[in-house]
């Protein structure tokens, strides 16, 4: 017998916690799935530590969420009891981690934005938030450095790194125009000062993407057609499996301590 | 961590190249001065500390797969992250570990392909599955205590990078060791369901934990060179019985049986152990293991798959370096 989900009252606030949460754990989830195999004892240590930073992002996200939201779930029920409809997280960080072209792309592509977003919160009214940012943003900008600089040695390196790096590019780029949307709930909150308005900062990410990418020797793709969904549970096919792997402890032994 | 079954001779290299200094040598070892890189050795010392220290390294980073294997399924997000980080330590080690054993004048790519061609050894634990959450609080439990017990005397040993690095060592694995026995506690007082797994767990872990000590002292060989090197402190049996009279009472306040029917208690208060089974242990040191080929075949697949990256970081560094002499002459 499986664990039924939790419900959750997604008010917007709670909401906007979830979404940032779950993009923090995904990713870090993803991350982890390196561990032991990495191309270098070093690349496992720094894709370790990466994820260690968001998986504690994802931590202190979720139980602020819970304690908004006040109905008894805490960080485990968010992660462990819900499925993937309830999940909120972007498309792209679900993506599967591929080659490490692909996982750095994917990584660069959010740390470039993460980067940005969380120094913007460090502003929030919320003073929760504001805590957050402060240091998620430190730990963001270090995950930009390092991505930023596989994206130039592999866009930069041989023929191989190089059309591998292409590829993962062309395929994620889809992937990225979902980090700038905004919904009426967001609204609301951007107006109150709690949290701000992503659309105000692509013009910066577009420009620090550029300039590494210019830098590797790569291009963007021109197509501006843009994926979205994951903020309303509306995921690839990738994540259930993602979920159903992370989830598998709690959903065989229901209630269970550990 | 993991060493002190691996330290068996390969051959007779014992040649003393020059009396005087030898003997100069073991007066310092005598004197229980510290052995640095630039210092004078005999090669058969060298010889016996690389293969030493570059096992124990390997088996850091064979041993990053087992509990690799559950770092997805964590039950909880403090679990996860915890499990996360104890992994990345046990690379850390290993790292550390090989830049150890290249003071000694050996590359680490030579010895990270004499693991991957498995001409050289690790430890013998880490060919055996984790089937269960509960096998991440028995290795934590008992694969770290062993390592302790095996780790904290190589704190003293005579080669100065060595013993510095396994300071450094000995205290994350003691982290290690109490968060594994946290885990365990957790399952002891859960539901019955997680109490079987625990014991389960240490059913299956107990006598590979054991071996884990290297042969009875009888049969082990090289030690009377190691001793007298002070690279290595204590017997095998002697590590193996206080590891195993730590254990006992751990074992009864989780109210787990220790899977050995036989064992009594002597009149010193030491817990005597049935027969060990060293059929097995040859057997998985041979290669013969549950897990040997997968964990062989897991290195060689990230070593293989990560070979155009690091073919890619060497192209754009030389690129980067030319450039920046073409812009000099400039």
């Amino acid at each position: 017998m499986a664990t039924a989900n939790i419900e959750v009252s997604e008010t917007p606030l709670v909401l906007y916690a979830l979404r940032r949460a779950d993009d923090a754990l995904i990713l870090g989830h993803r991350l982890s799935e390196w561990c032991g195999h990495a191309p270098a004892m070093e690349e496992d240590m720094a894709l370790a530590n990466m994820g260690l930073d968001l998986l504690g992002q994802a931590r202190e996200l979720y139980t602020y969420a819970a304690k908004v939201e006040g109905r008894g779930n805490d960080e485990d029920k968010f992660a462990y009891l819900r499925d993937v409809r309830q999940y909120r997280n972007l498309l792209l960080v679900e993506q599967p981690n591929g080659d490490f072209a692909r996982t750095m792309v994917r990584q660069f592509f959010y740390a470039a934005f993460a980067d940005l977003y969380w120094r913007a919160m460090m502003a929030s009214s919320d003073p929760t938030f504001a805590a957050i940012a402060a240091k998620s943003e430190k730990e963001s900008a270090y995950h930009l450095r390092h991505s930023s600089e596989w994206i130039v040695r592999l866009g930069d390196g041989t023929e191989e790194s190089h059309r591998r790096a292409q590829d993962a590019i062309d395929d994620l780029w889809a992937y990225t125009g979902e980090m700038f949307a905004v919904d009426d709930g967001e609204r609301g909150l951007i107006d109150a000062g709690i949290a701000i308005d992503p659309a105000a900062l692509k013009s910066r990410w577009l420009k620090a993407v550029t300039g590494i990418v210019n830098e590797a020797t790569l291009a963007l793709p021109k197509s501006d057609w843009m994926q979205q969904g994951g903020r309303v549970g509306s995921h690839s096919e990738h994540l259930g499996h993602l979920l159903s792997e992370l989830q598998s402890l709690q959903r065989t032994f229901p209630g269970a301590t550990w | 961590m993991y060493t002190q079954a691996l330290n068996s001779s390969d051959g007779d290299d014992r040649r003393v190249e020059d009396v005087a200094r030898a003997s100069q040598f073991q007066a310092r070892i005598d004197a229980d001065e510290r052995i640095e890189p630039n210092d004078w050795m005999p090669a058969a010392y060298r010889k016996t500390l690389t293969r030493q220290i570059s096992q124990h390294a390997h088996s850091e980073i064979v041993g990053m797969l087992p509990e690799g294997n559950w770092i997805t399924r964590a039950p909880s997000l403090r679990r996860k992250a915890a499990l996360l980080a104890k992994v990345q330590d046990e690379c850390g080690h290993g790292l550390y570990l090989y830049a150890a054993a290249e003071t000694l004048g050996t590359s680490r790519e030579e010895l990270v392909d004499g693991m991957l061609s498995g001409k050289a050894k690790y430890s013998s634990i880490f060919n055996y599955p984790t089937l269960t959450w509960a096998d991440i609080g028995t290795i934590g439990w008992l694969v770290d205590g062993a390592a302790i017990m095996n780790q904290i005397p190589l704190c003293r040993c005579s080669y100065g990078p060595y013993a510095r690095a396994m300071i450094r060592v000995c205290k994350e694995e003691s982290f290690h060791q109490r968060q594994g026995f946290e885990i365990m506690v957790t399952l002891c007082r859960g539901t019955a369901e997680q109490k079987a797994m625990a014991q389960n767990a240490l059913d299956r872990w107990w006598w590979p934990v054991l071996m884990m000590f290297g042969p009875p002292d009888q049969v082990s060989q090289h030690s009377d060179t190691s001793t007298k090197w002070k690279i290595k402190r204590f017997s095998n049996d002697e590590l193996r019985q206080k590891f195993i009279d730590a254990t006992v009472p751990q074992a009864e306040f989780l109210g787990l049986t220790i899977p050995d029917p036989g064992m009594k208690q002597n009149e010193n208060g030491s817990w005597v152990h049935s027969p060990i089974d060293w059929d097995e242990f040859k057997q998985v040191l041979a290669g013969n293991g549950p897990c040997n080929r997968d964990r062989l075949a897991a290195r060689r697949k990230a070593h293989e798959e990560g070979a155009w990256v690091r073919e890619a970081a060497m192209a754009y560094a030389e690129k980067r370096k030319s450039r920046q002499l073409a812009q000099a002459a400039e």
